[in-house]
């Protein structure tokens, strides 16, 4: 059945983008990440205008965060004021995105900027991902228990306008949290992601936070980061699809709760490398479309050039 | 004396007005139909131009007749760039700015363009596609000019916006016509302006101009009306609409799971 997007201005096949949704949804189940990072470059690969898919990707990152928080929270694993903090500098960090996408599409260099994005960050947490899963699948396969501290003491202990995070467990200060907060919404903005890619593990390894708060409160501040996001782009470029959002936030919802059910059976380890390989193999796609050379060098953009 | 001579320019201009018809071949034509709908479920659309040519009088012997009809969606402001390898990486890294370009042009003849028109004929109507783009005033490099022409047309004939059909109008009997004319699903809305000229030694005897109301409805429209009258409004039901279905979801999943 094919459907005309209002927003995109293209007809793509309702069933094609259920069956995306789908099986992001049941990725991000399994893995318990947002999907952003898959869901953005498949839109752009089936042809839907860059603008439209960064932007229609944080709307749908908005639902597939809402049905996670509301599974943390029935578990305690929301720290809402460390979720606040978070927030504060993510809508600082979104607010600087929406500036920095607006200007470079008036530099026809967007596209460029945002796979550059993705090849970045996206290779990079990859590799320390699976570095990390194969690092511990070695050591359980050697047998010998893992050493850890409860906390560990760094250069962050040390900074000024310290708080008290009482469910984290933590008494640091506000600085690293906001600046980790504005990374991640300006991440979001730019490549329509929501960033707990990024999120999970600089809570784990900069701010030392207990693993069993960690997805909750991601998600928890994920939420009000690419609504933000979401009502910024609609706002200052019309580039929101909400005909594309709904039909992929529907796919998604229910592969998620099935990807879930999936996710129980596997060890954390597994998981872990799984999700490796597959931001991995995403950020090796983007990266051979920018080394290969393009069948068409040329494109048309409607609008005045610089 | 003066009124003389406006009595005289009164009956010339009168004589040839009165002579024109003797000369005339007009134009009659219809098309299957003057508004497009994109309703949620549009797949493309078809135009069918039938017509004919009236005369009053024989057409001269030896002389052939040549129909063409163009397809013209809006047009607007664009910008073509080119890619180049920089520091390893594909980038764009050129650009050529086009004052007009329609969003969609379709051009279909009885023959080959270059024996139906001649040049003078084109520069006067823009009838071919390079004549139907308008680069910018500022850009003088006419060898640039040329490549990026030659790329826009390249990428919009590959989407299927640019269509050029030589020999996809059939003359019957020196009199009736008929073209049918795709348009793809990816259009821009606006009105759209059919032409259609015959000629004979690439001159244009008659033209008739006519228009296509190409809109969306229902939904479509809805949707994007909000979209760029309400952008606060849009966002906040596009925000609405994810929470409520993100909540849903659990909530719906958490009732049938035993």
């Amino acid at each position: 059945m094919q459907l005309f997007l209002p927003i995109a201005e293209v007809s793509v096949n309702a069933f094609l983008l259920l069956g995306i949704g789908g099986v992001v949804g049941f990725l991000s189940g399994m893995f318990g990440v947002g999907g952003g990072f898959l869901i953005t470059p498949l839109l752009f690969f089936i042809g839907i205008p860059p603008a439209v898919a960064v932007a229609t990707g944080a709307n749908q990152v908005v639902a597939s965060s809402v049905s996670g928080v509301l599974a943390q929270m029935r578990r305690r694993g929301v720290d809402f004021s460390m979720g606040l903090v978070l927030l504060l500098g993510g809508m600082m960090g979104s607010g600087l995105g929406i500036w920095v996408f607006a200007l470079m599409t008036a530099a026809g260099q967007i596209d460029l900027f945002v796979q550059l994005a993705y090849v970045l960050f996206l290779g990079l947490v990859g590799l320390l991902m699976l570095q990390e899963a194969v690092r511990t699948m070695l050591r359980n396969r050697g047998g010998k228990a893992p050493i850890r501290r409860s906390h560990v003491h760094t250069w962050v202990h040390r900074l000024p306008f310290k708080i008290k995070f009482r469910i984290s467990g933590l008494y640091i200060s506000v600085l690293p949290p906001l600046v980790i907060g504005a990374l991640v919404g300006f991440l979001s903005a730019v490549m329509g992601v929501g960033g707990g890619f990024i999120m999970v593990p600089a809570m784990i390894y900069l701010l030392g936070m207990p693993t069993k708060v960690v997805i909750g409160t991601s998600l928890f501040q994920i939420i009000f980061v690419t609504a933000f996001t979401t009502l910024m782009h609609a706002i200052s470029s019309q580039s929101v699809d909400i005909m594309l959002a709904v039909l992929l936030i529907l796919g998604g919802v229910i592969g998620a709760q099935f990807g879930a059910k999936v996710g129980l059976r596997l060890k954390a380890e597994q998981l872990r490398g799984l999700l490796a390989v597959l931001v991995l193999a995403v950020a090796i796609k983007i990266a051979l479309d920018l080394l290969l050379t393009p069948d068409e060098l040329y494109s048309v953009t409607k609008g005045i050039g610089l | 004396m003066r009124g003389a001579f406006l009595y005289l320019i009164f009956a010339v201009s009168l004589g040839l007005g009165l002579s024109q018809p003797t000369l005339a071949e007009e134009i009659v034509a219809q098309f299957n139909q003057t508004r497009v709908s994109i309703t949620t479920n549009f797949e493309g659309s078809q135009i069918v131009v039938y017509g004919a040519i009236k005369r009053d009088r024989p057409a001269p012997k030896n002389k052939k007749n040549h129909v063409i009809i163009t397809l013209e969606g809006p047009s607007s402001p664009i910008v073509v760039r080119r890619k180049d390898r920089v520091m390893g990486i594909w980038a764009n890294n050129a650009e050529l700015g086009f004052e007009q370009a329609p969003s969609f042009y379709a051009i279909m003849s009885t023959a080959p363009l270059a024996k139906v028109i001649d040049e003078a004929t084109d520069r006067l109507y823009h009838i071919t596609i390079p004549r139907a783009i308008r680069a910018s005033t500022q850009n003088r490099d006419s060898e640039q000019t040329t490549e990026f022409t030659d790329a826009l047309i390249r990428v919009r004939t590959s989407e299927g916006n640019y269509v050029q059909s030589e020999y996809g109008l059939r003359l019957l009997q020196d009199t009736l016509f008929q073209g049918k004319i795709d348009l793809p699903a990816n259009i821009t809305e606006g009105a759209y302006r059919v032409r259609i000229f015959i000629t004979r030694d690439g001159q244009v005897i008659d033209s008739q101009f006519r228009e296509i109301d190409v809109r969306r409805v229902g939904l479509e429209r809805w949707f994007f009306n909000l979209a760029h009258e309400q952008p606060l409004i849009y966002g906040i039901l596009a925000l609405f609409l994810a929470i409520f279905f993100g909540w849903g979801a659990s909530a719906l999943f958490r009732y049938i799971r035993p």
